[in-house]
Parts: C-alpha cells; sequence; structure tokens
C-alpha cells in the first residue's frame, strides 16, 4: 500500500462519526468486574446498538482546553476556513460525555466517605472540562442486585445525597449490579449516555448558530463556511443525517461564494473538495445515488476550471483525480451495501477519469518539474511549519493563515513552489495511474464493457511500458492484442502492436521482435510505406544476426541500453532458431495450400498447389518452404529448398524460386504418387513451414498450422466471394489470389475398377421361393485380374429383422433354411484374364414381403504404373439392386352351409362345406404342384379330401378354388371357437427349372364357432318336381339332447303347390329318436317353386326358431312342366 | 457539430471513421470501439421479437468528461457513432437525429453502388463529402 499523501481525504473526513463517550475510573487491566463492563461496551457493537464511540481515560485525563469565548468579532479576522485538528478534535478528544465509574454499595460501611471520594473524582474531571458542555455522569458498580425502585428507603436516601455532593442531577447517577444479565443492564446505560451526547451535541449545535448574528458578510466570509461546517458536523454526531445533509449544501454553496485568487485556490477546492464528499457520502447513505451523482457532476462543473497557480497546474489535476476516485470509492461502498449500477454509469468511469486525470498530472509535472533548473530541494525546508502540520486544510505551509490577494512575499513564494515542484517529481505517477486504471478494469469487466476493458488495459500497458515495466507491459498488450485483431480495429491494433514492439526492442527480446514486426509490416498494418519499410530493414537485420536500429520513440537513454543488450544477444551462440506460429496473427507473408482436387484415386499422382504472397515494402527471400501432412512419408516431395548463404539475403533477383515480391502471388506444385494403404483415408496438410534467415546465422520459422491462412483470411475469403470483381475481368494476379481457396486435406480413393458386374433376374421375388438371381462379371483390364472375389447378399447396414428373413446360398437345389447367412462374403473367383466373362448364380429366400437391396461386391487386385512406378492396387466394384419381394397368391377361406350359404358359425353334426380360394398375385405363371388339407382333431371329412388343384398353372390375376366336406364332432360346452386346420399349397414358379425346389406355402385355417342344437331336421326330397305330379318329401327331425321335446309341427299352405300330410301336429320325440313326417306335394306352376313353409318349434327351447332349422331345409325346388307324351322321351334324354 | 464520425459494419469492424484532424486521431477510435459495448447491450436488451419495431437512434451512448457519444443502428446491424464535444451544448437531440438520418441515407446510397461490395470500407467520395458538412470545421 503506499502511504498517505498530501491529496488522501483525512480519515476523520471519511468515517462515519459517532457520538464520543469518556469512560473513566475502570482499572481494565487489573480489575477483572472493569474487565467485563468494559468489554460488554465494545464487544459485539452491532447495527442495533447505538452508535457511540467509548475510550477509556483515566480519571484525571486532561481534556483539550476551552478556548475563551469571544464576545465580539467585530476586530476578528478569520485566517482559514477550517483548522486542520477539529474533526478529530470533536470526533476522539472532547466527550460528549465523560462518565465516572465507582464502586460503591448502598449499604457500604463507610458510606460517607466513599461519597465524599466520589464527589472529588467528579470535581477533578469537572475541572478538566472547564468551559465545555460536555456531561458528566455517575455509575455505581453494586454488588447486590437493586430492590425495585420506592423499596428501598436507605437507597433513595443515599441517592439524593449523593448527587447533592456531586451536584449531578438525578438522571445523571446510574447504577450498575455486577450480577448476571451484565449485557442488558450496559445496553440500557449506554442507550441513556446516547440521550445525554445527543442533547450535548443539541447545545453545540445551538452555541455555533448562536455566532451567526455578531458575522458580517465582508470580513467573515469564511466564518460562514466554517460555521455551516460544523453544524453539518455535529448533525452527523448527533445522527441527524438529514440536517447535516442540509447544512453541508449549505457550505458547500457558501465555499463558492469566497473570493478566489490565486493564494486560496487550494483552500477553497479542499474545502469545496470535503464538502462535497460528505454530501455524496450522505446522499449513497440515503439510497439516493443520482442525487449523489448530480451533486458530483455539478462540484466537478463548478472546479474543473479552478486551476490556481499555473505553476502548480500539476497540483489541480491531482486533485481533480482524487475527486474522482474518492467518488469511485463512495460509489463502489454504496453498491457492496445494495445499490445496483448500470452498464453506463458505474464507478469504472470515475476510477477511468481519476487516471486520465493522474495522467494528465504526470505530463504537466514532466513538463513543469524537468526542463526547469529546479534541481536540488531548497534549505530551510518552505514546507516546514512549527508544528510538523498545517493549522487549516489547503493552506500554504510558508504562508499560513495569509488570506489577502498577493503572497506575502514573493521570494518565500518562489522557494515554496519550487519545493513542491521537487516534491512531484518523486511522485510514483506510473504506479498511482495503473491502480487507478486496474481499479476501473474491474468495473468495467463487471458491466459487460469488455471493449472499454481492453481499452483501459491498452493503456495499463503503455503506461508500464513509461514505467520501464516491459515484461508487465507485454503480458498486458498482448492479451488485448488478440481482441483487436478479431474485431479487425487495424488502426488500433497498430498502434497496439507499436508499442509491444519497442517494448520487445528495449528488452532485446529477438523472438517478439520478430513477431510484431512482421505484423506490423504485413497487411493489418495502418502504418505508412516508410516506417513499414524501416521496420522491415531491421527485422532483416536481426535475421542477419544483427542489432536492428532503435525504434523512434524511445528514450535516448533506454534505447542505449538495449543496444548493449542487443549486442550481448548477438554475439550469444544458440537458440537462434525460431518457430513463430503465425496463423492466429496477421502476418506480412500470406499461405494458401490446396490439393487440387478433394480425392485422388491410387492411380493418380496427388497435387498441391501452394500459394504465397508477401505484403511487405521489400522483396524477402526464404531458404526453405515445406509442407508437412498427416502422413509424413509424403513430406519429402513437398520441400522447396536451396543452399543459400547469408549475404545473398539483400539480393532478391539472383534466384527468383525463392524470393518473394510484394503483391505477387507465387504458386508453387508438389506431386506425389499416394501409398496403396492409404486408400479410404484422409490425408491433410498439417503444417505449412516457411523458414526466412540461414540455418548458420539466425533462422526462422513461420509456421502455419493446416493449409495456411491467418486471423483475416477468413474474412478476406468472404468479402472476395461476394465482390464483383471476382466475376469481372480483374488484374491477373490480385484475383488469383482472392479466388484461391484452402482446401487442406484430400481423399485417397481406390482405383477405379475396370470391371462389368451385370445381374439378370426376374422381379419381383416370391415370399419363401429360391430366388435366382444370376451375375456375370467381365473384365476389362489390360492385365490380369488376380484374386478375384465375389461378396453377394443383403446389403449391411439395413433394418436388422431383414437379415433374418434372408437367406442366400449358391446352391438352388434345396430350400434354404435359417442356418444360411444373410450375406456370402467372398466367394472366390480366381484370376480373369483380360475379357474374360464369370457368371455365378445366386439364390436368395426372403421369408418377409417388402424391398431389400442386395449388394455385390467384386474385389480384385492388379499391378498399374502411376508416375513410372509399379504400384499394385486393390479394385472393388459395387452394384447394389433392390428388389421388392411379395406374396405368390392371396388364400381366402369361408364355410358354407351344403347350400351354399355363407356360414357365421357351424352346427355339430351338420355337413358343411370349406371352400378355398388361390388368387395369383405374382406377375409370373405360377405352377401349383399340390394342395393338402391337415384338419385339426375338432373336424372330420366326410369324404377323403383329395387336391382339386393339381399342377394348375395360374396367371396374374387366376383363382384356383378347391371345396371340402367337413362335418364338426360333437363339442363340451353348447357353443365353442375349435381349430380348423392347415392347408398346405406347393408351388413353384411356371419358368423355374424342373429340379428347382417345391415351395410349400402354408396357411393356417381360421377359427370356427360351433354350436349344438337341439333339433335337427333334414329333408329327404327328389332333385326335382313335375307339373301335377306327386312329389313325396320325408322330413326328418331328429331330437339331439337328453330328454324328450314337444315338437309342434305346421306346413303353411301354398300358392305352387297342393299337399296332402299332416297340416299341424304336435308330437313328442325321444331323447336321441329320430320323426319321420312324410308329405305329397302336388306342383301346380312350373319353374322354380317355393316350397310349403314348414315351421317347427321347440316348446322347451323358445330361441331355437322355426327359422334356424328351416335353414337344414331346401326352401324350393325345381318343377318341370308337364310334358307332352311325345316328348318325354326326349327330357329323359336329355 | 460532430467531431468524429464512424460507420461500423455488423461484425463491429470499422467501414469508415473520421475525425477532426486537428486531435488525437487514435483516441477517437478508442472512444468509437468503446461505445460499441454500449450499442451491443442496447440492441441485445431488445428482444427479438421486438426487433423489428425497434427504434434505429440509440440516442446518447454515454457521457465522457469531453465528448458525448451517440449511436444508431440500421436494421442490417450497420453501426453509426457520432462524438460531438461536450461543451458543445447548443447541439439537440433532434439534430443529432437529423445527422444520423442524413447519414443514413447517405450510406443507402453507397450501398445501392452495384461497384460497392458490402463490407468492405466506405470510400465514396459523397459520402466523405456529405460527412465534411457534418464535421465541425477545422479552423
Amino acid at each position: 500500500m503506499m502511504s498517505p499523501t498530501q491529496w488522501d481525504l483525512p480519515p476523520e473526513l471519511c468515517c462515519r462519526p459517532m457520538a464520543f463517550v469518556a469512560l473513566t475510573g475502570l482499572d481494565v487491566t487489573y480489575n477483572a468486574i472493569h474487565r467485563a463492563i468494559w468489554d460488554a461496551f465494545c464487544a459485539n457493537r452491532r447495527a442495533d446498538r447505538v452508535p457511540i464511540s467509548f475510550k477509556v481515560l483515566p480519571g484525571d485525563h486532561e481534556y483539550p482546553k476551552c478556548r475563551t469565548k469571544r464576545t465580539s468579532y467585530e476586530w476578528y479576522i478569520p485566517k482559514g476556513i477550517l483548522k486542520t485538528g477539529w474533526m478529530n478534535k470533536h470526533l476522539n478528544l472532547v466527550p460528549a460525555l465523560v462518565v465516572l465509574f465507582y464502586e460503591l454499595d448502598w449499604d457500604d460501611p463507610v458510606w460517607k466517605e466513599k461519597q465524599s471520594e466520589c464527589a472529588t473524582k467528579v470535581e477533578i474531571v469537572r475541572t478538566s472540562l472547564q468551559g465545555r458542555n460536555t456531561k458528566v455522569a455517575v455509575v455505581l458498580i453494586q454488588k447486590k442486585t437493586p430492590l425495585p425502585p420506592g423499596e428501598d428507603l436507605v437507597a433513595s436516601e443515599r441517592a439524593a445525597s449523593l448527587c447533592n455532593a456531586c451536584d449531578l442531577s438525578g438522571k445523571s447517577l446510574f447504577v450498575l449490579p455486577h450480577t448476571d444479565h451484565l449485557v442488558g443492564y450496559i445496553i440500557r446505560l449506554e442507550n441513556a449516555f446516547y440521550e445525554h451526547a445527543q442533547t450535548y451535541y443539541y447545545t453545540e449545535i445551538r452555541r455555533v448558530k448562536s455566532h451567526k448574528e455578531f458575522l458580517n458578510k465582508t470580513t467573515h466570509q469564511l466564518l460562514f463556511v466554517r460555521h455551516q461546517f460544523k453544524i453539518a458536523f455535529f448533525s452527523e454526531l448527533k445522527q441527524d443525517t438529514q440536517n447535516a445533509l442540509k447544512y453541508y449544501r449549505t457550505a458547500y454553496s457558501l465555499v463558492h461564494e469566497l473570493r478566489t485568487h490565486e493564494t486560496n485556490m487550494l483552500e477553497i477546492k479542499t474545502m469545496a473538495g470535503f464538502t462535497n464528499y460528505k454530501i455524496c457520502r450522505l446522499c449513497f447513505q440515503h439510497n439516493t445515488p443520482l442525487d449523489a451523482i448530480a451533486q458530483f457532476r455539478k462540484h466537478i462543473d463548478l472546479c474543473k476550471k479552478k486551476i490556481g497557480s499555473a505553476e502548480l497546474a500539476f497540483e489541480h489535476t491531482a486533485w481533480m483525480s482524487k475527486q474522482f476516485q474518492s467518488f469511485g470509492d463512495l460509489f463502489d461502498e454504496a453498491i457492496k451495501l445494495g445499490l445496483t449500477a448500470i452498464q453506463t454509469q458505474n464507478p469504472g468511469f470515475y476510477y477511468q477519469q481519476a487516471a486520465y486525470y493522474a495522467q494528465e498530472r504526470k505530463q504537466q509535472a514532466a513538463h513543469m518539474c524537468a526542463h526547469e533548473p529546479v534541481g536540488s530541494y531548497p534549505t530551510p525546508d518552505p514546507l516546514e511549519t512549527l508544528s510538523g502540520a498545517l493549522d487549516f486544510y489547503g493552506q500554504r505551509a510558508w504562508r499560513q493563515g495569509h488570506q489577502s490577494i498577493d503572497p506575502p512575499d514573493a521570494e518565500k513564494e518562489k522557494v515554496g513552489i519550487q519545493a513542491l515542484q521537487v516534491k512531484e517529481k518523486d511522485v510514483p505517477h506510473s504506479e498511482l495511474i495503473i491502480a487507478l486504471l486496474s481499479n476501473a478494469v474491474a468495473q468495467f469487466k463487471k458491466y459487460k464493457c469488455p471493449r472499454m476493458k481492453s481499452h483501459l488495459m491498452v493503456q495499463m500497458g503503455e503506461e508500464y511500458y513509461h514505467a520501464k515495466d516491459y515484461t508487465k507491459a507485454l503480458k498486458l498488450l498482448d492479451y488485448v492484442m488478440c481482441d483487436y485483431r478479431t474485431e479487425r480495429w487495424w488502426s488500433l491494433l497498430t498502434s497496439i502492436l507499436g508499442t509491444a514492439l519497442r517494448c520487445s526492442y528495449l528488452m532485446a527480446h529477438v523472438k517478439d521482435y520478430i513477431t510484431y514486426s512482421m505484423e506490423l509490416i504485413g497487411r493489418a498494418s495502418t502504418l505508412w510505406e516508410d516506417q513499414k519499410s524501416r521496420i522491415e530493414k531491421n527485422l532483416i537485420k536481426v535475421l542477419m544476426n544483427e542489432v536492428p536500429e532503435a525504434e523512434p520513440d524511445c528514450d535516448p537513454a533506454s534505447a542505449k541500453a538495449a543496444q548493449a543488450l542487443w549486442s550481448d544477444r548477438v554475439s550469444l551462440a544458440g537458440s537462434n532458431r525460431f518457430t513463430i506460429e503465425v496463423q492466429d496473427y496477421v502476418p506480412f507473408v500470406q499461405c494458401k495450400a490446396r490439393f487440387l482436387s478433394p480425392s485422388f484415386h491410387l492411380d493418380d499422382p496427388v497435387q498441391l498447389h501452394l500459394y504465397l504472397k508477401a505484403d511487405c515494402p521489400h522483396p524477402v527471400r526464404f531458404s526453405k518452404l515445406c509442407v508437412s501432412l498427416s502422413n509424413q512419408e509424403y513430406n519429402q516431395f513437398c520441400v522447396v529448398e536451396e543452399s543459400c548463404k547469408s549475404q545473398d539475403i539483400l539480393e532478391p533477383l539472383s534466384q527468383e524460386n525463392m524470393c518473394l515480391v510484394p503483391g505477387k502471388t507465387r504458386k508453387y506444385s508438389f506431386k506425389f504418387v499416394a501409398k496403396t494403404e492409404d486408400v479410404g483415408k484422409k490425408i491433410e496438410i498439417t503444417a505449412v513451414d516457411l523458414m526466412l534467415g540461414t540455418d548458420n546465422g539466425r533462422c526462422v520459422l513461420l509456421n502455419w498450422r493446416g493449409g495456411g491462412g491467418d486471423a483475416a483470411s477468413s474474412h478476406e475469403a468472404i468479402q472476395a466471394a461476394r465482390s464483383f470483381r471476382s466475376r469481372g475481368r480483374v488484374p491477373e494476379q490480385h484475383a488469383q489470389w482472392d479466388t484461391v481457396s484452402i482446401q487442406a486435406s484430400t481423399m485417397i480413393i481406390s482405383r477405379v475398377p475396370k470391371i462389368s458386374v451385370q445381374l439378370s433376374h426376374k422381379p419381383p421375388a416370391l415370399s419363401n421361393e429360391m430366388y435366382c438371381i444370376c451375375v456375370s462379371i467381365q473384365s476389362n483390364e489390360k492385365t490380369v485380374a488376380k484374386d478375384v472375389k465375389l461378396t453377394a447378399g443383403l446389403k449391411p447396414g439395413q433394418d436388422a429383422n431383414l437379415t433374418q428373413s434372408t437367406q442366400v446360398t449358391l446352391n438352388g437345389l434345396e430350400v434354404c433354411d435359417e442356418s444360411h447367412p444373410a450375406l456370402l462374403p467372398d466367394i472366390a473367383i480366381g484370376d480373369l484374364q483380360p475379357g474374360e466373362k464369370v457368371e455365378k448364380s445366386l439364390y436368395v429366400c426372403c421369408v418377409t414381403t417388402g424391398p431389400r437391396i442386395f449388394l455385390f461386391h467384386v474385389a480384385y487386385t492388379m499391378t498399374t504404373q502411376a508416375e513410372g512406378t509399379d504400384i499394385t492396387c486393390k479394385c472393388h466394384k459395387d452394384e447394389t439392386v433392390t428388389i421388392e419381394t411379395v406374396v405368390p397368391f392371396d388364400v381366402a377361406m369361408k364355410f358354407v352351409s351344403t347350400k351354399f350359404e355363407h356360414l357365421e358359425r357351424v352346427y355339430v353334426d351338420v355337413p358343411f362345406l370349406l371352400m378355398t380360394d388361390i388368387l395369383s398375385a405374382s406377375p409370373w405363371p405360377l405352377h401349383l404342384v399340390s394342395s393338402q388339407l391337415l384338419l385339426a382333431p375338432t373336424m372330420v371329412a366326410l369324404d377323403e379330401p383329395q387336391s382339386q388343384v393339381e399342377h394348375v398353372v395360374l396367371q396374374t390375376g387366376e383363382c384356383a378354388s378347391e371345396c371340402f366336406s367337413l362335418q364338426c364332432p360333437p363339442v363340451l360346452n353348447g357353443t365353442s371357437s375349435v381349430a380348423s386346420g392347415q392347408y398346405l399349397i406347393s408351388w413353384k414358379r411356371k419358368s423355374s427349372c424342373a429340379d428347382a425346389p417345391v415351395v410349400t406355402t402354408v396357411v393356417t385355417l381360421s377359427h370356427v364357432m360351433v354350436e349344438t342344437i337341439p333339433l335337427y331336421v333334414h329333408a329327404e326330397l327328389p332333385s326335382f318336381g313335375r307339373v301335377r305330379e306327386s312329389l313325396p318329401v320325408r322330413y326328418h327331425i331328429q331330437n339331439r339332447t337328453g330328454l324328450v321335446q314337444d315338437v309342434e309341427m305346421s306346413v303353411e299352405p301354398s300358392d305352387a303347390f297342393m299337399f296332402s300330410g299332416l297340416k299341424q301336429v304336435r308330437l313328442r320325440i325321444l331323447p336321441g329318436a329320430e320323426h319321420e313326417m312324410l308329405y305329397n306335394f302336388y306342383p301346380l306352376m312350373a319353374g322354380y317353386q317355393n316350397l310349403p313353409l314348414l315351421n317347427i318349434s321347440l316348446l322347451r327351447f323358445p330361441t331355437v326358431s322355426g327359422q334356424l332349422l328351416r335353414r337344414f331345409l331346401p326352401s324350393r325346388i325345381f318343377v318341370k312342366p308337364q310334358g307332352r307324351q311325345a316328348e318325354d322321351a326326349s327330357i329323359a334324354a336329355a | 457539430m460532430a467531431v468524429c464520425i464512424a460507420v461500423i459494419a455488423k461484425e463491429n469492424y470499422p467501414l469508415y471513421i473520421r475525425s477532426v484532424p486537428t486531435q488525437n486521431e487514435l483516441k477517437f477510435h478508442y472512444t468509437v470501439h468503446t461505445s460499441l459495448d454500449v450499442v451491443e447491450e442496447k440492441i441485445s436488451a431488445v428482444g427479438k421479437a421486438m426487433a423489428d419495431q425497434r427504434e434505429l437512434y440509440l440516442g446518447l451512448l454515454y457521457p465522457t468528461e469531453d465528448y458525448k457519444v451517440y449511436g444508431y443502428v440500421t436494421n442490417s446491424k450497420v453501426k453509426f457513432v457520432i462524438v460531438v464535444d461536450s461543451s458543445n451544448t447548443s447541439l439537440r437531440d433532434n439534430e443529432i437525429r437529423s445527422m444520423f438520418r442524413k447519414l443514413h441515407n447517405s450510406f443507402t446510397d453507397v450501398m445501392c453502388n452495384p461497384f460497392y461490395n458490402p463490407g468492405d470500407t466506405i470510400q465514396s467520395k459523397a459520402f466523405d463529402g456529405m460527412v465534411s458538412a457534418m464535421m465541425v470545421q477545422a479552423s
């Protein structure tokens, strides 16, 4: 920490004033009780305790003497505004209240003696406070707990007597029993003290106010200010901050009403500064920060121009700096206590301004103190005073109290100013500036001002440079440089680089020197051509291991020291090789590398172009250029190198190739053959290195990561792409550079195969069949294709379910099962001579429908020539084909009654029909080999079911149907769903060869509901009738229950028939028995005729309707017309 | 009248910057550059949804002891910054606005030039002349 300077605000001004109470009669060193009392007073003074500052003083302490009160101000001329000791006096020396602690119990045996001793002590205190309004109070420390007031008569009597003896009012006598609850008693005591103190400060305020009437405006102007300030200060001590603020404000305006001249300017500014500080502080305390800011602005506006003595102008800037700094501190403190600041109004601005004034002060100091022949400090010291300090704030030591316009003694004045100037020379200005800047940086960082922060850091760096701390300067400048570079503020970057270059020069840091030089002569620099030229010449000198010339604007002494450092550096052997990563800078040589194509076939040479362009004013020579690739074996092909001697470096035209002419784009082409093992890999440019200087001198390697480019190039590329110039006619080389884009990597891909793979097949595939794909491979190579291998099958990477439902085999004679793989890898084909052709058949079995992608991958090796060398190439060709799998046919089935009526459910022991339809969905003809019905045990065939579709060929859309007569045996419950069985169809493609395997498709037949019926009716009748011929019909009625059934039957009359038989009957059928009813129908009309309806109803089963039973019976019959006799024979024949 | 006028690209690099020749040019560059902090903050404070209705004129960015810095952002996020002397109290908000409007119009003319590549520094003579008219005349 720096020691306090003249400009720092005094601590008594900056503290929070608190009432001062002196405690006497306490022996805190040797008496434990007293110690405990004292601790209770001073420990834990939190915000909830009253604001008092306590001090323990001996009983006979001498308080500052009170001067005799002036009765008249008539002849009084004040010597200054405020005495330097005044604030401290009232904070720490003159108490508002003196408390005398005395150990005395009410029932003390020697009460009288003690009382008089106490009275004496009080008297001593009173004497030393002669003339002051300070109150005195007595606290009796007692061992016993007091009785409630009024009960202890002895106590009240003795208290009265003690008050009398000590000349105290009853309010000033206290009792402190040192029992438990000490802290509680203490808090009550100090509240009482506080009230006394308040009264004291109130009377002080009244006292100061009372002076006012004696003052006149001509001679006592200073006193107006002094009194207002004092009243305000007492108000603060009284904790009346509202009034304090009011009085400070009055004092502030009075200060500015004072007549100003050169001799009292400093005093006025000092007092204005103090008052302003107090006002701002109170405003922040009252949470009115805007008032504080407004007051401060007003203050600055009023004081800015009050410079005072021109020879001491640095004092004004120092004072201004301090004003801003202390306001910044106040602001910051308020923020810590909960105030919110914003981006555009935060303490940082005040610190920044303080730093600005500090910089100004430094310049003025340098200007005023350097050139004058001040030289030595004058003796006797004009700044020395008798007391060692000033009497009044802001006065000159050599003319204290002097208030007239002209200095009393011109010679003394001169010497005094000289002394101040000499002193100013020793002030560590840079240190002050840097401290303020770093305060500001911290604030701006907090309030999201990155650019402001960078700017301040630049200033800090520059200040460090002026303070000759180059290491720290470089560290800061380096840190912010990249921000300006990425934001492309070249003018600012150039300025920072210039400072950095000087730093590195003065420290003889070779690498930094080269780095900064390179950027300063590059395209981002805004320097003039002649400056660039100078820097480049220096750079060349450094490269030749010579001492560069000093940077201009360097301090001559430092430059001289630097020359020596450089000479040492030059003579030093070793560490003369530097690698500079230029990617993140904007160096003076630009570099772009590109592969001519994003991919190269193995048998084509890889081509790489490297473009270089220098932006510096003079041509540069380099000694080596090399490109590093991800596979280092290729690096040897990408080098440009010439052995050159160090003295050639300035003769640019002798070796054209190794020289970069400013503004001209130079292209270098490299070519190499990739290695076989790099097929499928990426080759990347990992770095480009450009070597400047020579191995035996100093050598600098500019290193670009990847394919070149630098901090500015990507933006330039975007601009170039957008520009109309890239499309139009433009100067040749310029366009060339802009249009070159970096291509830092390329793929090595295998040689283009000269082989044809053809597939022949007949899509779509039918599910489950052995689908044949014929692959024919023909070599078009000029040499033997060796080791040909075919990988065929389902292309990997499709749905996982497809792998399970696809099988591939080379054997087409049998159906695949699940053990077959989905992909057959590396089927050896052998060698193929040029032009030779091989065919392979592949059989695929697809279980599920849907599209599948099949891959046919033919790989082989062969030898060819590239760039004159034999290389072995692995070639491969992929063919893929998407094959859709469809079902060959749809099978539909239905249950019908013997009358071919659709059945929802079938009845036990009643025959019914199963009909199956096979509908071809295949685009190719299908050959149905056979079919078979495998019945479940719950179904029985009525006859031996035989396939009716054997060897049928189905064209697309054709349908083959079969019909089977079945019956269901009884089921356990009345109704249940039973399985029907399976239907097997064996088939193959019509087009497939004879020995192709037959595919069997299994169709599971649907379940069917079986129901038991109580009664079964069936009729027996001829297949047709003839008009007017008898038609006998026999109805069989079976009781299928275990109960006797009552059946009611009736036959409804019909127009088409006459009939004989029972028209209506009620009968009883025994369990399992069958009843037979015979009717003779006599048809009356020809054609299809409805038979007379037979109504049957079961009395036990009302649910079984006649309608249901009628379904078992024929409903109509064909009646032939009555034939003529002659035609009878012909009809019989038909 | 302005002491410094700057046009800043969307990416915050200067497209055009001109200050009175009597004073330290670099200082103005720093002033303009640091004012971008406030501009950025003001733009981001306006929500994305409101971006269309945003007023282009940003007003006083921040006062320094010597200068007042005003900002303006076009819809394409090109920023204009005008620095005026703090002592110049006669300049009203309306006049600053009209200066920005003029600047914007002139900038639009520059952009309309088919030979101007957006993003390049501005080298138009017409623009230069307009800016000169708005600058404090060096005497």
